[in-house]
């Protein structure tokens, strides 16, 4: 039942005084239903300068060549599979949060879920105009499909993990697809039936002419749940086979089976951390603070401390393994990270991810926005680095030291990555423009149940252990989003 | 005789809804359907509707999709062109799980999704068909036929004491083909 009460320990997941059906619509839908912010111009005209940036330094590369860029002969991969590892691996947060936290009915994750899942999909065309890119001839893209062709057919390699990923990649992205766009369509309607005009047209055709009919409810809600169970082991199955990519080699550095583990956990690190980075100045920017509270910001937290930890481990054990494995191939390639020349790649690897996220086992710093923004980017960047340094840093160096080399980017190099960021945040930006960045109907139903004026009401109402409540209260301390002075006099 | 074709609960509060389903069902109104601006747990089953078999669909097509892949592969890396790789099986079964998994995954999401589009009717350029605009917003709306035997007066108080906001008697089915 919708009214089902929730118990009184638990955190408000929507604050503030008098919220109703209606104000949740209306606030949610604010960005979409009116003209965009100074801020948003701002961040669009610089987000679409980056993108412009993309598109040139792409059409260099494909009018130039791949030579373009500054791959060697030693170093034959460098910052594009980063980037593409690193987009995969931020792509990897929204499905957790849509699916995971879903199965394991974690109600937070209903206003932050959409915007996580959008990311996702931006993510993931990221990461694939990387493979699109390095291909040279991106025409010749076809060819990583097992069509029929004039060679007899040749076949596309099954055993090669590279195909596995075309494979992961292309259906990751096509569930993520029909996930979020399935779970858009009550969101859509609602805007179709305040808007009119053109505008309602084109929302009732986006819509599919969704009702919100019993029938249509209970189907939807059977979908979303079959979708996240799904979704869990796909999400899972993506970074394991990109991480195969490298695992299944036999390049010291490259060669461990604790790869797939290690590649998951980072990845949803690096994705609850851009998560982070974009919700914290989207609820400051759009005025969802009272739909993502301080509640949601510490879970996130929490979560990028826990698989910042089992990132740590992860390096832990590759440097014992190297140690153990008495390979002293294997042991210089982890030695080189530290006394070789890119020792400063390293040092950003572990600095960032492990020494730097430590620091959120303070409840104060996991409370502080302006803190864990800027330590949200920091993990981005740790991560980055981590990429690169299992990429270049194990190449570079290999069993023939004549042939050893260093990576200098071009700037082509450089063009690419930041305009691919470019094309994220334009994507982005577009998205909260035009379609409700919180799913609307989800946060409806914590609305009796999960949010602060509930709790008020059944504070009021008494019945409930004053012990609880004293907590309670002092859990609402650090929310930035509730009147405090309430609570002081009652 | 009245030309009110369907009559509307309008309720403000999901509770209240489930009361007013309660009430009518108590006096045997048949309930046409109920529009709701999130689900709500329970009204399937006052209203007798069936658990989905969106997850047999699910099955049968995470099924089809790992079969297809696996025979393909079979068939290209067994019977088409062998490649022989170290003296080593051409059938390693091994190395076709992960397509084979990526493909189950693929043909169930979206088999199951698809079904659910076409079995609740919902697809781009569908007309919405909406009894109250308000549905979608901050409404829950129980919809009543208003060709059944019951005097509409005595809906309306049924409704009314059931909590509702408001009761609208309408002339036409479809607000939205305006």
């Amino acid at each position: 039942m919708a009214s089902h009460s929730e118990s009184i320990i638990r955190e408000p997941l929507i604050t503030g005084k008098d919220i109703t059906y209606g104000q949740i619509t209306d606030d949610i839908l604010r960005p979409v239903e009116n003209m965009p912010s100074k801020a948003w111009w701002i961040g669009f005209t610089v987000a679409s300068l980056g993108a412009l940036l993309w598109v040139f330094s792409i059409s260099y590369t494909f009018w130039y060549g791949i030579g373009s860029w500054g791959l060697n002969k030693t170093v034959g991969w460098a910052w594009d599979i980063t980037g593409f590892v690193w987009w995969v691996g931020i792509g990897h947060a929204g499905t957790l949060i849509s699916a995971v936290l879903l199965l394991f009915r974690q109600n937070w994750r209903n206003s932050i879920n959409r915007s996580a899942e959008a990311m996702t999909i931006f993510a993931v065309i990221c990461a694939a105009t990387y493979i699109g890119a390095h291909m040279g001839r991106p025409w010749m893209a076809v060819y990583s499909l097992p069509l029929p062709n004039q060679y007899g057919s040749l076949w596309v390699n099954f055993n090669s993990p590279l195909i596995w990923d075309v494979f992961a990649i292309s259906t990751y992205f096509s569930v993520s697809l029909v996930f979020w766009y399935t779970g858009l369509l009550p969101d859509m309607a609602s805007i179709r039936d305040r808007a009119t005009g053109l505008r309602r047209r084109i929302y009732s055709v986006a819509s599919f002419g969704w009702t919100g009919s019993v029938k249509t409810w209970q189907r939807f809600e059977t979908v979303s749940l079959i979708l996240a169970g799904l979704s869990t082991p796909l999400v899972l199955s993506v970074h394991t086979i990109v991480s195969m990519d490298f695992a299944t080699s036999l390049e010291p550095g490259w060669h461990t089976t604790i790869f797939p583990p290690y590649f998951v956990a980072g990845a949803i690190f690096s994705g609850f951390a851009m998560v982070q980075t974009l919700l914290l100045v989207t609820r400051k920017v759009l005025g969802l603070e009272n739909y993502i509270t301080m509640f949601h910001i510490e879970s996130m937290n929490k979560i990028i401390l826990v698989t910042g930890s089992v990132v740590g481990v992860a390096y832990i054990t590759e440097f014992f393994i190297a140690y153990y494995s008495g390979g002293e191939y294997e042991q210089y390639t982890f030695l080189n990270r530290f006394i070789g020349p890119y020792w400063w790649a390293a040092c950003m690897m572990y600095g960032c991810n492990v020494l730097m996220t430590q620091m959120m086992w303070s409840k104060k710093v996991r409370t502080n926005i302006p803190i864990s923004w800027v330590l949200s980017i920091i993990v981005n960047i740790g991560m980055w680095f981590e990429r690169f340094v299992i990429i270049v840093v194990s190449l570079h160096r290999d069993y023939i030291p004549s042939s050893w080399a260093m990576f200098y980017p071009t700037w082509i190099d450089v063009g690419v990555f930041v305009g691919s960021i470019g094309i994220f945040f334009t994507m982005f930006l577009l998205f909260i423009r035009v379609m409700p960045s919180v799913a609307i109907a989800e946060v409806k139903l914590l609305l009796k149940s999960a949010s602060e004026q509930a709790k008020k009401k059944q504070i009021a109402e008494g019945h409930l252990d004053p012990s609880h409540v004293e907590f309670y209260k002092a859990n609402l301390i650090k929310f930035d989003s509730v009147d405090q002075s309430e609570y002081e006099k009652a | 005789m009245s030309s009110t074709k369907y009559i509307l609960g309008i309720f403000d509060d999901p509770d209240d809804l489930m009361h007013g389903i309660d009430n009518l069902q108590k006096n045997s109104v048949p309930i046409y359907d109920v529009y709701t601006p999130m689900p709500i747990h329970g009204i399937d089953a006052k209203l007798g509707i069936k658990d989905s078999r969106l997850g047999y669909a699910a099955f049968m097509f995470g099924c089809m999709g790992g079969t297809t892949i696996f025979t393909l592969v079979y068939y290209f890396l067994v019977h088409d062109w062998p490649m022989d790789i170290g003296g080593k099986n051409f059938f390693a079964i091994p190395d076709f799980i992960p397509v084979t998994f990526e493909w189950t995954v693929l043909y169930a999401s979206y088999g199951m999704a698809f079904t659910f589009f076409f079995a609740t009717h919902l697809f781009p350029g569908r007309a919405p068909r909406v009894m109250d605009l308000r549905a979608t917003n901050d409404k829950f709306v129980i919809a009543i036929d208003a060709k059944g035997n019951i005097p509409h007066e005595d809906i309306n108080t049924i409704l009314k004491e059931a909590g509702a906001s408001e009761v609208k008697h309408n002339d036409r089915k479809y607000v939205s083909y305006e």
